[in-house]
This record gives structure tokens, C-alpha cells and sequence, in this order.
């Protein structure tokens, strides 16, 4: 809680920044200072500007106050090459490498040594790797590495990462952490964006924590300080509203949906979990923590690699998103664009999945689609002059549709992937509303949420992913933000990842001073 | 390296593909011989330099439209400047309808990066613009092109010092092909301004994370089409000996020639040789259907199916190769 010396020769030195996309403030006061040999931690919850903040700074976006100096210069650059030749190098989070492209056209195409290459990336523990290998043929985890040897070999003042180490194994990851500490030793700067405390606490010295825009916090990296660090990304005043929560327990009954072991061999590697009709099930996690692949795997989108998947006490595999529908499991995506058809009206979206069937193709059963269609309508008060096309809808309408065409059929089990992204207050709490309808009917709901307030409100339990792996199961009573926060990070006794007084040294993971134990 | 010989397996197969048609041509018209094959050459040149300026902007992840409407421009600006004309104004003409070409491509490619304008609704305006543009130059064909010009086209290769019987089965067309794609294609393709294209239509966010200048390599890309654009025209000139005011149906042709010649819509992947190769299979199949005079609307048919089966084909090789 000791707050850092403000560094007197910043080597980066980003005040002030402020930038508004229309009507929405991404970033209102975001400021960052890099000392020579320091590595930085930039943290903040969703939606608290950190991607904005990380586009300005690598200079893909301009922002619309405040300036960002390099060694004491101004460089609010234009273009990633600019930042580039201004000194500060970034490794994104999707790799920036040429899919149809060799490796060594790749080195070719930005300028990069490829003798320092070669260094970094036997450093970096692929040295088998070829030149004339195509980017395509490459595992995600060699390309990350792939990006962040090509960065190391230009030697930047400032590298910045984003989420390096979420896709590498293991090894790679200590590797990794100790270049990058060796880099703050030999008196370059490092901004490192990432989830895991483990690894902040590792190689980090400072961190500086975003929220709503602002910069809230710098603070030096200590023991104990990831409880400082989640209060300041939650802020002060968590509201605590009424939650929705079933006050009588469910009867024991075969799972609806029961999950064991699942794995996609990518991002999800073990998430097993059990939910009953009746329930209201909420998933938390971070982005990328492996939900996405979760949600896919459940509607038939994607093939696990590990794992069973049960429904009603019955092993199922999805080869489709047919079979699923046809198991009863139905997904309302994130992205409403995806799920609805956004030039026709609202009762042909609501009809669409009655009628969508094989063998199905003849005449449409008129009065039966329009009882089932206008009870839904009404159940849902969507402000519609009904006929209208749905990209008419504001955004909290579209999303009452996605739900309203499954209600319509009738529904055993829901998927629903953080249906409340981006709308009112109000329709939120229509939308939790109805949700708790259909599962007092029995239906039985699993809700993805990237709001933590949400799993009070809407939610009987919620299952925690962090790193493909769900590390912990709150129930909706005890699931306030801070609590949520934490083991969302990772930062539960049932991991066994951090002590919460020794950090790091007891892992065994690192030392400081950058040597893998 | 699978994907390499992959890559160059397709061309090889087009190639392979080409031989065997070139047989079958001998076959069913054994008087088939040099005269034949200078014909094919002939016809061939202003198809295979449209297919390699389409196959540029392909691959730097764009399309082209109005590449039949900037050869009709090229070619009517080349017969009026040259008609009547001495052999050094020729020369002049001939650079001067390059540069023409030059800036027709670029400015469809500043169109696009400017407006931000979807490219395929750019190109299909500027196909109109360019369609009046030659029209105002020429109402009706005409002009005049340079003799010399004409010659480097039509025949067969004669070297000093070499009995024309060794060189003359070879058309110059052919050869003056391999000499402009030589001379413009080969060191972009070797310079980093190729990379550029290729990274470009790969994933062009990566690129631009890679720092590359994204917008000038796509005008850059629009502009080296609408220079083999100029080419091709001027190739329509150089084998009718007149302007030619109305496009030929080169624009439907070229983008047959690149999909059929390995290059993927969409950018980022395939080769020069691969559509070249593509586009003289293409015009040899259409001959030897006119020499089996099988009714030309049947012709057109059997062309289609073709194109199909050859890239259902070739995708199904690819899943092939992949799984073993």
C-alpha cells in the first residue's frame, strides 16, 4: 500500500490521456510512468479502458488529450511504426505475425535482426524453429514466442506485452518471465498486461490500475498487495441490490446438464461442473479464460478433445449445433448480430427456430406461429411495433428477442453468453427477471456474465474459470465483487497459486532476480 | 515445406494439364505446328497480361473490376497517339499509355483506401468512368499502331546468327510475356514491397500491426494492375493494329485465369506463374472446342464446368494433403 516514488526520468511517461468514442468516455484521466529498469503491471477490470489505453500508447489510436513522451519526447504517434521507431515495441495479444507468410519473410517484412532474432527465440526455448516454416503451419504458443523474440530483437526502450503468457505452456512461461525481467535489469522498461497475479508478483515492481477510464492507482509490488490492487479495480460503493437467488433449496434430481473434465485442448482444459433444472448456474471468468470455448462446446459449435458431457443422466456428443438444439441445449450468443436476423422483422426471428427443423419445409402453421409468437412478445414487453426489422430494435430489445424466440419453443436448458453486455438498467433487470421465470418453470440456465454484480442478481451459484480450470464455486449469497474478483484471479486457497502473505518465493516458480528455480 | 510443394504442385499440374491439351490439340488437328501455336500466343497476350495485373490485386487481398475498361483506355490512347506517327514518337506513345495505366490503377487504389469504399463497388463505378473515358478518346476503333511494335508480338523468334528453323516454333508473344513479367513483376515480387502485398492480403490487421503502410501498398498493388492493364492493352493493339474503344471480355476471363491458377480470392496466397499458365489452358481448351466445332454456346458451357471441376479438384487435393 506503500505508494511508488514517482520516477524522476521516466523512459515512458503517458499523463493525462483522455479519448471518447461518440457518446462513450473510454478513457477520461489515464496516466502511466515507466522508470528505466522497471517492469509495470497495467491492470484494470473490464471495461475500465485498458485496451484503449494500450492502442494509444502503441499509437494506433490518437487520443483526444493528454500526450505520451518517450525518453522525454513526444510520440502521441500516428501509426504502430511510428511508436516503433520511437522506441516503444508491443507483442499484442492476437500475434501480428503474416499467416500466409515464412517466418523469415516475416523478419524481413519489419525490418527485424535476424541474428539478435535467432538469440532471442533459443532464448526463449524454440530454437528448432525454422525460417521457412509458414506462420499457418505454427502452434499459437510458438507464435506468441515468435512475436516477442522479433520484438526483443529491434532492443526497444519500452516493450509492452499484452496477456503474453495466456496461451503458453508452462515452460515457456517461466522462460519468458525471466527474459522479461532480465530486459528491467539491464535497464529497459517493460509494461506488462496480464491476469495472474503469480506472475506480476514474479517479475513486476510497480502496478498501475485503471478503472472507469481513470488511473486510480500506482502502487509498489509487495506482499499482501493483490488485495489493495482488486479493491482499487472494483472501486468503492459496490452496490449491493436484492438478488434474485431461489430462497428454497432445488430437490435432488438428475442433473440436466452434467460437465466432467472437459478440455478443447486450447484455452479450456478441465472445467467440470453440474447443473439441475431449476437452476440458475453463473460462470465467471476473466477474458479468455476458456468460456468462450465452454459455450461453444455446449452448442455443438466445437468438438472437446477430454471430457464427458451428460444431459438428463444421458453421454452426449455434439457434431452439430443441431444435436445440441435437439438435446435441449440452446445458446443466446454474446454477439447478437450472430444469432438474429437483423433485416426481418421480430416475429419471423421469434418464429425462425419452431420452424427451423428438417422435414420441415412445407407451409407454416399461421395461427399456432402467432399465438406462440405474441405470447412471447408480451412474456418479454419488447417495445415493438412488432413488424418492424429487428436492427430497428435497440440494443436491449435485440437481445429480448434472441431469449424470446427460445421461449416461444420451449426450453429445457439455456445458454445464455453474457447476455446483459451493453444494455439498460432497466432491461437488465427484465432480462433477470425472466430468466428466473424459466427456471421456476424447470428450464435449467447456465449464464456467462463478464459483470460480477450481475451473479447476486441473477444467479443461485456460479462456477469460477481461470485458466481453462474452474477454480472455485461461490454461492449467489456469498458471491459479492470482491470475492468474485479474487477468485477470478486466480486467488483462491483451492488453487494453491499464492500464498496470501509470501507470494511469489514460495511458489517456486521464480526469483527476482530472474533465475527458474 | 509441404505447403511449398503444394503450392508449386499446382502449377506444375496446370502445366502438366497444358502439355497434355497441347497434344490433344495436335491430335485432333495434326496440321497443328507453328503457325498454331503463334495464334494461341497471339490471342493469348492480352488475356495473360490482364490475368497477371488481376492476380496483383488478388493477392494484395482486392479485386479489380474495371481492369477490361482501363485496357480499352490503354488501347485507344496507344492507336491515336501512335497513329501516323514515326517510330521514336511510337516510343513515346508506348511509355506514355504505361504511365496512363499507372495512374488509372492508382487512383482506383486511392478511391478505395481514401473513401474506405468497398473495392468492389469502386472498381465497378470506375469500370464505367473508364468505358467513357475510352469512348471520348475513340468513338469507334481506329488509330494506328508502329510496325515495330506490332513485330515484337507477331511471329515466331529470330536471333542474329541463329538459323530461324531452331527459334522459329517459339512465338514472340510468349516471349515478350516472359520479358514484361520478367522486367515488372520479378523484382517486386523479390523487394519488399511484394512481401508488403502478400502480408497485406494475408491479414492486413496483422500487417498494419507489423508496421506496414497499408493504405499506400494497396494503391501501390491497384497501380502495378492498372500498369499490366496499359499492357494488355496495348497488346489488343499490337495484335489488331487498331484502337479498340469497346472492353473485350477480359475482365471475367482474368479473374477465371487467377482462381483456376492457384492464386485464393482474398488475398495472401498463390503465384504469377499458376494463372498464366491458367489463362493459356483457358484460351487453348476454347480453341480446341472450335476445332472440334462444337456449337460456341456449348463451348461456354463446357468452359464453366471445367473451372469448377478443376478448383473442387484442387480443394479436394488440399483436404487430401492435409490429412495425411
Amino acid at each position: 500500500m506503500t505508494p511508488a516514488p514517482a520516477p524522476s526520468a521516466a523512459l515512458l511517461d503517458a499523463t493525462g490521456i483522455a479519448k471518447r468514442f461518440g457518446a462513450v468516455v473510454a478513457l477520461r484521466d489515464a496516466s502511466l510512468q515507466v522508470a528505466p529498469g522497471q517492469v509495470v503491471a497495467l491492470m484494470g477490470a473490464n471495461g475500465a479502458g485498458k485496451s484503449t489505453f494500450v492502442k494509444i500508447l502503441t499509437g494506433a489510436l490518437k487520443p483526444d488529450a493528454g500526450h505520451v513522451r518517450i525518453r522525454g519526447r513526444d510520440s502521441t504517434v500516428a501509426s504502430p511504426a511510428g511508436a516503433r521507431r520511437s522506441g516503444l515495441v508491443p507483442v499484442y495479444q492476437e500475434p501480428s505475425l503474416i499467416p500466409d507468410l515464412s517466418v523469415a519473410d516475416n523478419l524481413r517484412l519489419g525490418d527485424t535482426p535476424v541474428d539478435r532474432f535467432r538469440h532471442w527465440i533459443s532464448q526463449l526455448g524454440l530454437p528448432g524453429l525454422r525460417q521457412d516454416a509458414m506462420i499457418r503451419a505454427l502452434p499459437l504458443a510458438s507464435l506468441r514466442i515468435l512475436d516477442l523474440a522479433r520484438a526483443l530483437a529491434v532492443e526497444p526502450d519500452v516493450l509492452l506485452l499484452d496477456e503474453m503468457t495466456a496461451a503458453l505452456p508452462t515452460d515457456l512461461v517461466e522462460r519468458v518471465l525471466t527474459v522479461v525481467r532480465a530486459q528491467a535489469d539491464a535497464g529497459r522498461s517493460v509494461i506488462y498486461i496480464s491476469h495472474r497475479f503469480t506472475e506480476i508478483a514474479a517479475i513486476c515492481d510497480r502496478a498501475t490500475v485503471l478503472r472507469d477510464g481513470l488511473t486510480v492507482g500506482d502502487v509498489a509490488i509487495e506482499p499482501g498487495i493483490e488485495d489493495r490492487i482488486v479493491e482499487m479495480m472494483l472501486g468503492a460503493g459496490v452496490a449491493t441490490a436484492a438478488g434474485t437467488a431461489r430462497r428454497i433449496p432445488l430437490p435432488q434430481s438428475v442433473p440436466r446438464l452434467s460437465v466432467r473434465g472437459l478440455a478443447t485442448g486450447t484455452r479450456l482444459t478441465d472445467v467440470s461442473l453440474v447443473l439441475r433444472p431449476g437452476e440458475v448456474l453463473g460462470v465467471v471468468a476473466l477474458e479468455g479464460q476458456g468460456q468462450d470455448e465452454l459455450f461453444d462446446v455446449l452448442a455443438g459449435n466445437r468438438r472437446a478433445t477430454a471430457g464427458t458431457v451428460e444431459v438428463d443422466g444421458h453421454p452426449m456428443t455434439f457434431a452439430h449445433p443441431a444435436d445440441a438444439i435437439a438435446a435441449g441445449l440452446t445458446l443466446v450468443p454474446g454477439d447478437r448480430a450472430h444469432a438474429l436476423l437483423m433485416q426481418r422483422s421480430v416475429r419471423e426471428n421469434i418464429a425462425l427456430p419452431l420452424l427451423a427443423r428438417f422435414g420441415n419445409w412445407g407451409g407454416i402453421p399461421a395461427r399456432d406461429e402467432r399465438t406462440r409468437v405474441g405470447a412471447a412478445i408480451d412474456r418479454l414487453q419488447i417495445d415493438t411495433r412488432a413488424q418492424g426489422e429487428v436492427r430497428r430494435l435497440s440494443g436491449g430489445n435485440q437481445q429480448k428477442v434472441t431469449i424470446a424466440r427460445w421461449i416461444a419453443k420451449g426450453v429445457q436448458t439455456l445458454l445464455l453468453f453474457d447476455p446483459t453486455r451493453g444494455i439498460d438498467i432497466r432491461t437488465k433487470r427484465q432480462i433477470y427477471a425472466l430468466v428466473r421465470d424459466l427456471a421456476d418453470q424447470g428450464a435449467a440456465v447456465l449464464f456467462y456474465t463478464s459483470e460480477l454484480a450481475e451473479v447476486r442478481l441473477a444467479c443461485d451459484r456460479a462456477v469460477v474459470i481461470f485458466n481453462g480450470r474452474v477454480v472455485d464455486v461461490i454461492e449467489a449469497a456469498d458471491a459479492d465483487e470482491p470475492t468474485l474478483m479474487r477468485a477470478a484471479y486466480g486467488l483462491t486457497e483451492k488453487t494453491g497459486l499464492i500464498d496470501k502473505t509470501g507470494l511469489i518465493d514460495k511458489t517456486g516458480l521464480i526469483d527476482k532476480t530472474g533465475a527458474v528455480a | 515445406m509441404m505447403r511449398v510443394l503444394a503450392a508449386n504442385g499446382w502449377t506444375a499440374g496446370l502445366a502438366g494439364l497444358l502439355v497434355l491439351l497441347l497434344v490433344v490439340t495436335k491430335l485432333i488437328q495434326p496440321s497443328f505446328g507453328v503457325s498454331g501455336l503463334d495464334n494461341l500466343a497471339r490471342s493469348a497476350l492480352p488475356f495473360a497480361l490482364a490475368t497477371v495485373g488481376m492476380a496483383v490485386v488478388v493477392i494484395a487481398g482486392g479485386i479489380d473490376l474495371s481492369i477490361a475498361a482501363m485496357m480499352a483506355v490503354a488501347s485507344v490512347t496507344a492507336a491515336v497517339l501512335m497513329d501516323g506517327a514515326g517510330d521514336g514518337q511510337a516510343v513515346f506513345a508506348v511509355l506514355a499509355v504505361l504511365v496512363v495505366g499507372l495512374a488509372m490503377g492508382a487512383l482506383n487504389g486511392a478511391l478505395i483506401v481514401v473513401t474506405r469504399v468497398p473495392d468492389i463497388v469502386v472498381t465497378l463505378a470506375m469500370l464505367f468512368v473508364w468505358q467513357g473515358v475510352a469512348l471520348l478518346i475513340l468513338n469507334a476503333p481506329g488509330g494506328g499502331a508502329a510496325p515495330w511494335l506490332r513485330a515484337l508480338a507477331v511471329g515466331g523468334v529470330t536471333l542474329p546468327g541463329v538459323p530461324p528453323a531452331l527459334t522459329d516454333w517459339l512465338p514472340r508473344g510468349f516471349v515478350f510475356l516472359a520479358v514484361v513479367v520478367a522486367a515488372i513483376w520479378w523484382p517486386i515480387r523479390r523487394s519488399k514491397l511484394g512481401l508488403m502485398f502478400y502480408a497485406v492480403g494475408s491479414d492486413s490487421q496483422a500487417a498494419y500491426r507489423s508496421g506496414v503502410p497499408v493504405g499506400p501498398v494497396r494503391i501501390a498493388a491497384y497501380a502495378v494492375c492498372g500498369l499490366f492493364a496499359a499492357l494488355a492493352g496495348l497488346a489488343v493493339t499490337m495484335g489488331t493494329g487498331i484502337g479498340e474503344p469497346i472492353p473485350g471480355p477480359y475482365l471475367l476471363a482474368s479473374v477465371a485465369a487467377v482462381v483456376l491458377g492457384g492464386v485464393v480470392l482474398g488475398g495472401g496466397r498463390g503465384g504469377i506463374l499458376g494463372p498464366i499458365l491458367a489463362v493459356i489452358v483457358l484460351r487453348l481448351v476454347r480453341m480446341d472446342l472450335t476445332l472440334l466445332s462444337v456449337d460456341p454456346n456449348t463451348a461456354a458451357i463446357i468452359e464453366g464446368l471445367i473451372m469448377v471441376g478443376v478448383v473442387m479438384f484442387g480443394a479436394v487435393l488440399a483436404t487430401q494433403g492435409r490429412k495425411t
